[in-house]
């Protein structure tokens, strides 16, 4: 059977674990061609030579780097409908008496600005598209896009700028008549390494683990295939009048108060 | 098999001779489930409906005996689509008391009811299926945002937002596999808008249909009001296993209207 996503190229940022890396693997079984970067080298090539996918090392803050990637889409794709602004970073976050200006500048730089050129450089590639511009960028915010952690502020703040970020960039596409829709996803707590590891350095790794699940009403954590199953919908023509929206995945965890 | 689809799934779509309500049950049943479509009128004619059941949702009876036939006629129900609902255009001062509590008896009562009634086959049926059962109730952007000469639908609309993640919080905490979200179209190309068009022309808001038409259309950054169908595949996606971490969340079907 064809994939849902047969004939579509995508570009996915920060595949090389978590999330993106189940997307790369997702949207390549959904038929897509996926090019994605990361900095992980050695896990990059792992990725590409299991799924098919084409690893570029590049870091999303990396202005001049940019270029590269786009021309090996370019070249290999020739063609661009599907851009994953996944990348993202929270190490030495704190909170805003204590966190050090390098750790937020770094965060800002990764989280926000390098969404905002994931977008500007998917723009330029999905507006020479053969038969017009046309493509789906999808910023992957979080819950705490909405709801702050008082002890992460950077991350907070730059999950909350890209919940705004994808909407500015959905009205000027639309009114511009690009067909280039834009939308962002807030994921709760999800099976991921990064959280997966932090359960495990817990002092009482249990008590972590019930914790993160009490999060949602659900009662578990996300799986990263429930996200991609979310970026696949979005990512098709079946979403074709979906742009600026703000996609909650969270279980129920910001759905209402805390249960009673 | 896909995460997309429903085969094997009995779905239930209130107001399934409206615009969206004819498009949902296509799509669900394109998905492969077997649809139950329901409306007020003694004869549906509904395309892909597999039986048409008669049923005004604010008649608290009529929503116990249909539960109970579809219990006896299919043993499970997996999506409810609480899509019936009216509008009422006028300013607050030419709105009527009668006409306010009809609009949030249909809107809103009708919700609140056909959860309540079919909760416990919703339930039984999720707990063998994956990503459970899904009710899906059918909000606005007047869900979202306020608007002159609409006050009765948007207080309907919001309250549907609300409720659907009240119940979406409810569900979770009690562990029973139902998910509840809601849809937000924008204006979408039905009869229910030809008859809001013609109401503001009624009352002076437009000098013309083109005029509200063209406007409410130049309204959304696509510059194109929705078609049934996109508002369908949305509902689909709700339906599905895909979405099985998603509840309580807000799909907005807009075109960018309620991004800026």
């Amino acid at each position: 059977m064809a994939g849902r996503l047969a004939g579509k190229a995508a570009l996915i940022t920060g595949g090389t674990n978590g999330i993106g890396e189940a997307a790369v693997r997702g949207l390549r079984a959904e038929g897509a061609s996926v090019l994605f970067t990361g900095n992980n080298e050695a896990a990059g090539n792992a990725i590409a030579e299991e799924t098919g996918a084409l690893f570029v090392r590049h870091a999303v803050q990396d202005v001049a780097g940019w270029a590269a990637v786009s021309r090996a889409i370019r070249d290999r794709f020739g063609r661009l409908d599907i851009a994953f602004a996944n990348a993202g970073i929270n190490a030495g976050d704190s909170d805003i008496e204590t966190v050090s200006i390098e750790a937020w500048r770094t965060i800002v730089d990764v989280n926000l600005t390098g969404s905002m050129l994931t977008c500007r450089n998917a723009i330029a590639l999905m507006k020479q598209n053969p038969e017009g511009p046309g493509g789906s960028i999808i910023l992957n915010s979080s819950i705490n896009g909405i709801l702050a952690l008082a002890g992460d502020v950077t991350y907070s703040t730059t999950k909350g700028a890209l919940r705004l970020l994808a909407k500015s960039v959905a009205v000027h596409c639309a009114k511009s008549g690009l067909n280039i829709r834009c939308n962002s996803i807030h994921p709760g707590v999800v099976e991921t390494p990064l959280i997966l590891g932090a359960i495990a350095g817990a002092p009482d790794p249990a008590a972590a683990r019930a914790m993160l699940e009490n999060v949602a009403p659900m009662g578990r954590l996300g799986r990263t295939r429930e996200i991609v199953a979310l970026l696949v919908y979005l990512a098709s023509d079946d979403a074709q009048f979906v742009t600026g929206a703000e996609l909650v995945i969270d279980g129920g965890s910001t759905a209402g108060l805390p249960g009673v | 098999m896909s995460i997309f689809d429903l085969s094997g799934t009995v779905s239930l779509v209130t107001g399934a001779t409206g615009g969206i309500g004819r498009a949902t049950v296509k799509a669900l049943a394109d998905a492969g489930s077997t649809v139950i479509a329901s409306d007020v009128a003694s004869e549906g004619g509904v395309d892909g409906a597999a039986e048409y059941r008669r049923l005004d949702v604010t008649d608290e009876a009529g929503w116990t005996q249909l539960l109970a036939a579809i219990d006896a006629d299919h043993g499970r129900l997996d999506n409810l689509v609480n899509n019936a609902g009216i509008s009422i255009t006028g300013s607050i001062a030419e709105t009527s008391l009668a006409e306010w509590r009809r609009c949030q008896a249909v809107n809103v009562e009708g919700v609140f009811l056909g959860t309540r009634a079919a909760a416990d086959l919703l339930r039984r049926s999720g707990a063998d299926r994956r990503g459970g059962s899904s009710i899906v109730n059918l909000s606005s952007v007047g869900g979202l945002k306020g608007s002159a000469n609409v006050a009765a639908y948007c207080t309907s609309k919001g309250a549907v937002r609300l409720f659907t993640k009240s119940a979406a919080a409810e569900y979770a905490m009690l562990k029973w596999p139902i998910r509840v979200n809601s849809v937000h179209p924008g204006g979408t190309d039905t009869a229910m808008m030809d008859a809001i068009y013609a109401r503001y022309v009624e009352i002076g808001a437009f000098p013309d249909l083109a005029t509200a038409r063209a406007t409410v259309s130049a309204g959304h950054a696509m510059g194109r009001m929705g078609s049934p169908d996109e508002i369908a595949a949305g509902i689909v996606y709700l339906c599905a296993p895909a979405a099985s971490f998603m509840t309580g969340s807000e799909l907005v079907i807009d075109g960018g209207m309620t991004a800026a």
